[in-house]
């Protein structure tokens, strides 16, 4: 592709890393390892501590306590407070960045220029950025007359010219258009498979996280929630924390009472208005045994049984043994899918349907769970049970 | 509370000087009506004109050509405030100094309301906002989701509102917020029967909030329909680009007499609609979204009239509740969804578009199914559910 | 824990150097003469702190402050207000915009002792042009003679000298309001009034806070174009603290005093723009507290 080896790509290893600003906690202590080449997603609402987290990564920033060592072919080094100019890495920001006085052309050069590149090689590489990035028709315009999403390629553009061993993208496709932040977002994912480089890709959207694949860090109010590979997190998170982040529309968790000696969970409530099917005491959940042993393990009788939107289906059938009915409060349409707010003796609940339901307002709504696509937390919010593999989508 | 009666209204910034060419129009002329109490979005990518339509209706501009009418009164040369029109805009647009209480009553005192009216008021709307514990606070401290939900309030105190228009009011607000505020949207809709026009670029936000969707494009009017019309029968390929995710997939077709070929697969179809399309336009297109087709991960024998098509692998990405392929298929390139548990076993998978699902365009517009469908209203479509693959 | 850079200092060192002796040394060495007769560049008796206390009871000086204070609330009064009114008025954008963004930056263009020049001829009641003027309407009007007239000359001048600064720094930051704001008042019915009060001013805070610090501090150390158009009379009528500080260093030679005096006066301001920055920096405060809590 380009004239020069690509440079290996880091690693980095975060050891008790902490930041506060006055009496301000923005990073509580944390470990993370990014493994070189690996596309890690870090996954958090806005102010979780992303941005924070990536200018320590940066070097912008000096942590309050820790240390941060990067690694290049198996060598080590403290790079703690080592300031951004000598760290090879390039950042790419939520708005978009570019020299206003520069043409798109000398913008993706700059990183070049200031390592020294030949001309030769350089306008090669140029060209070959800007193809990729679709930039070629642009190369001599300023960044102020291009569209939002041409500035922030041209800021990709400048970012990926560099070639540093580690990129760092803070919500780089938050200010575009819908469609279009999905069209940049399948050609980076295409452009940095090919590259040996080591990135980070903070993200408020699940499904983004879920679209760019690779290893997740889920972080919520200034925590690593948890950490490893993308679907792996999603499937099996660590916690009622990890859950939630991770599930768009929002978990449903329902409170629930665990009866040891019948190895069996009651939905709360169930019998107070009697809109829960089920015995005396509302929706009873027959658990897996492995569940069962994971609530009796922590000897109290009360927890919380969460399912994502998608977990409440339409249709009976299978193993669906449950129905949860509620009333409708609304029905949203997206087109392919139904999003169906119910309120249920339980709790409100969203469930994500397949297909188009125009259910109206104030309708009775059947929900059919599978007992085994539950996912089960402590009230503290630690994970007691995750569906087995074999629950599958509607 | 008004119908909304957009009559040739056309706008081109600089004025009529500016409008004789067709590609000045900020918004081409255009002739609409919104009913009284709808729930209506705007939706296209950024410069579509989607705000200047807006604009064009909260009269913080004035059309360059046509009439608008509320209720059947010409209010083209009122302003803002004559009009009764409330806004909320992108990013929370509060009084800094003022409490929440009095960035409420702020548009009431202006009216002169009296003190005592301004407050039973004020309480109302902030007990349906959520609102009331933070009357005393000062707005500038609130999070975004808050400050978001006040301006908005700022507009429903008023009794004599004609219409809410909400400016991509979601954009700062994070993903899990966004239902919540969208929910909260939705309920006020319900109680007070407001009208509400919402512009977005967000499909998402615009399907599920409205009940009819207005599709724009370099400030043209594409298609005004239901969610489920404009997923199911887009009218113009922008449309079925736009809405969906990812979009429909279109491949470029040769038709025969009962065939449609696109590179090395035919696909039968029927003669009339065919012979239609014919007519209809030089450029074809076959159209299907990325739900519309199964997928199998190993060959089956071909069944009559539903050939099995291999189709190779491009990318492959488990998304957790399903899975999306991107294939090599037909001479191009198509998006398909498959269930979670899908795993494509080798380079190619075996492919079957749902017959019944296939959208025909000529010249980027859409070829109805049947001659009489033409004629029906693209939002009287019949519920169906759970077409999963 | 803080990284300790040895390049960075390194790299400062250069500007610390110039500070040291732009600053450092030529108040070491004020510090130095305020504490000692100095009789003749080879005598010098260690005084302690009688310059200051014969300084503090000198009643010329107390004059002399009286009047900087009166004038720099007068300046800030008139400056402020009028600054923010010609700022509003101001056209936002096209030709009309750039001319008057010409017109209103010629006052800073000039040197000061011209601006003093032109202020001299200008008022003057045989040839200049205001001064006929007043003349012929009838005021008994003479700078040079009334001390009244002269005050308020230095007054009018500077506030024909500074207000384009007040009103370009207005300017920059009435632009920088987001144009949703203007028709969201638009809508909720918003008079002009209440746009300015309850938009514009909030917005203009910051701006208005740094406008206000360089008014006061230049004001308070106003000398060039008082001494250019009165000389500080008639009598001591327009002689400011600075221009008291030159008459009693230069003219009068009285090193010593001067030096007192010079530190007090510099401790004045200090202490001052601290307590005002910091009294304005707490009206803005509560608004933001709540940014920076969260991680």
């Amino acid at each position: 592709m380009s004239a020069t080896p690509h440079p290996a790509a880091l690693a980095l290893k975060l050891e008790g890393v902490e930041q506060r600003v006055g009496a301000a906690i923005h990073l509580y202590p944390l470990n993370l390892e990014l493994v070189p080449g690996q596309l890690n997603v870090l996954l958090g609402a806005t102010l979780a501590g992303k941005t924070s987290l990536l200018r320590l990564m940066a070097g912008l920033d000096a942590p309050t306590a820790g240390r941060i060592h990067e690694g290049s072919r198996g060598a080590w080094r403290d790079v703690t407070g080592l300031p951004v100019r000598q760290r090879d890495l390039a950042m790419v920001y939520q708005q978009f960045i570019n020299y206003p006085s520069l043409s798109v052309r000398e913008n993706i050069a700059s990183p070049l220029r200031l390592r020294g590149v030949a001309k030769g090689e350089l306008e090669q590489r140029v060209a070959t950025i800007a193809e990729q990035l679709r930039l070629t028709p642009f190369l001599d315009r300023r960044p102020a007359e291009l569209s939002g999403g041409q500035q922030q390629r041209t800021a990709l553009a400048r970012a990926l010219a560099k070639d540093a061993g580690l990129l760092l993208l803070d919500e780089p496709l938050v200010n575009l258009d819908y469609k279009l932040r999905e069209e940049l977002r399948a050609e980076l994912l295409q452009l940095l498979r090919v590259r040996n480089t080591t990135v980070v890709y903070a993200t408020t959207e699940p499904q983004e996280a879920l679209q760019l694949g690779g290893n997740v860090v889920v972080m919520e109010a200034g925590r690593v929630v948890q950490s490893g590979p993308t679907l792996q997190v999603f499937s099996r998170p660590a916690s009622l924390a990890a859950a939630r982040a991770f599930s768009d529309p929002p978990l449903n968790v329902l409170p629930a009472r665990f009866d040891g000696t019948r190895g069996i969970a009651t939905l709360a409530n169930g019998a107070a208005n009697g809109l829960a099917s089920g015995l005396s005491g509302g929706l009873e959940v027959a658990l897996s045994p492995a569940a069962v042993a994971a609530v009796r393990a922590t000897g109290v009788n009360e927890f919380l049984l969460a399912l994502r939107p998608h977990q409440l289906h339409s249709e009976p059938g299978g193993c669906r043994s449950l129905t949860l009915q509620g009333t409708v409060e609304l029905a949203e349409i997206s087109g392919s899918d139904t999003y169906l707010h119910v309120h249920t003796a339980g709790g409100d609940v969203v469930a994500q349907w397949r297909g188009i339901h125009p259910l109206s307002l104030g309708s009775r709504a059947h929900l059919f769970l599978d007992p085994r696509e539950f996912f089960g937390f402590t009230c503290e919010g630690a994970a007691l049970f995750a569906p087995t593999a074999a629950a599958g989508e509607t | 509370m008004a119908r909304i009666e957009l009559v040739n209204v056309g706008h081109a910034y600089g004025g009529a000087a500016n409008a004789g060419t067709e590609t000045r129009w900020a918004l081409r002329p255009m002739t609409m009506t919104w009913r009284d109490g709808g729930a209506y979005a705007l939706l296209g990518p950024s410069g579509c004109g989607k705000t200047t339509l807006l604009n064009l209706i909260s009269g913080l501009l004035t059309p360059t050509q046509g009439r608008i009418l509320f209720d059947g009164k010409d209010i083209t040369q009122l302003g803002p405030r004559e009009r009764n029109i409330a806004q909320v805009f992108q990013f929370p647009v509060l009084y800094d100094t003022m409490t929440v209480f009095d960035n409420l009553a702020f548009p009431l005192r202006n009216r002169g309301w009296k003190e005592a009216a301004v407050r039973t008021r004020v309480g109302e709307v902030a007990e349906l906002l959520d609102l009331a514990a933070d009357l005393k606070r000062r707005a500038r401290g609130l999070p975004p989701d808050a400050q978001q939900k006040i301006s908005l309030g700022r507009g429903l105190v008023r009794t004599d509102v004609a219409a809410v228009l909400l400016d991509e009011p979601l954009t700062v607000i994070d993903p899990h917020l966004k239902w919540l505020l969208r929910r909260k949207l939705k309920q006020i809709h319900q109680q007070l029967k407001v009208s509400l026009i919402y512009v977005t670029h967000d499909q998402v936000e615009a399907l599920t909030f409205a009940e009819e969707v207005v599709v724009m494009n370099h400030g043209e009017v594409l298609q005004v329909g239901t969610p489920q019309a404009l997923y199911e029968a887009p009218e113009h390929t922008f449309v079925g680009h736009f809405i969906g995710s990812p979009g429909m997939n279109f491949l470029p077709c040769k038709l025969g007499a009962n065939e449609a070929r696109m590179g090395d697969v035919t696909l039968p179809m029927d003669a009339e609609w065919l012979a239609r399309a014919a007519a209809a336009g030089t450029e074809h297109q076959l159209g299907f979204r990325p739900d519309a087709a199964e997928v199998l991960a190993a060959p089956v024998a071909s069944t009559a009239g539903a050939a099995w098509q291999p189709a190779r692998v491009q990318s492959f990405q488990p998304m957790g509740t399903h899975s999306l392929l991107q294939l090599g298929f037909g001479g191009g390139s198509v998006w398909v969804r498959a269930a979670a548990a899908f795993q494509p076993a080798g380079d190619y998978v075996w492919l079957r578009p749902l017959p019944g699902k296939l959208a025909l365009f000529a010249d980027q517009r859409l070829v109805p199914r049947s001659a009489t469908e033409a004629s029906i209203a693209p939002h009287a479509s019949t519920p169906e559910a759970g077409a999963a693959p | 824990m803080k990284p300790v850079n040895q390049k960075a200092w390194l790299m400062v060192l250069p500007v610390l150097l110039c500070v040291a002796f732009s600053a450092v040394l030529p108040l070491m060495t004020v510090v130095n003469y305020s504490v000692q007769d100095i009789l003749s560049p080879t005598q010098k008796v260690f005084v302690g702190l009688e310059w200051f206390r014969e300084v503090m009871q000198d009643p010329d000086l107390h004059g002399a402050l009286l009047r900087q204070l009166i004038f720099s609330a007068c300046v800030l009064l008139l400056q402020v207000p009028l600054g923010i009114a010609v700022a509003l008025a101001m056209p936002a954008q096209g030709w009309r915009a750039s001319l008057t963004l010409v017109l209103l930056a010629l006052p800073l263009l000039v040197p000061w002792n011209v601006v003093g020049t032109v202020w001299q001829i200008f008022a003057r009641d045989d040839i200049g042009l205001m001064g006929q003027l007043l003349a012929r309407a009838g005021f008994d009007y003479n700078y040079a003679s009334d001390a009244n007239d002269a005050w308020s000359t230095v007054l009018l001048m500077d506030v024909w000298h500074w207000t384009p600064l007040v009103a370009l720094l207005c300017y920059a930051g009435l632009r920088a309001i987001p144009e949703a704001y203007y028709q969201a008042a638009r809508i909720d019915g918003a008079s002009k009034l209440a746009v300015f009060r309850h938009i514009q001013l909030p917005k203009l805070r910051g701006v208005l806070l740094i406008a206000v610090l360089l008014r006061l501090m230049d004001s308070f150390m106003i000398y060039t174009e008082p001494f250019v158009l009165t000389g500080g009379g008639p009598g001591n009528s327009t002689t400011f603290l600075s221009q008291y500080l030159t008459q009693k260093a230069v003219g009068q030679f009285d090193l010593g005093p001067a030096a007192a005096f010079s530190l007090v006066y510099f401790l004045i301001i200090l202490v001052m723009c601290f307590v005002l920055f910091n009294f304005l920096k707490a009206a803005e405060a509560p608004a933001d507290a709540t940014k920076g809590n969260a991680p």
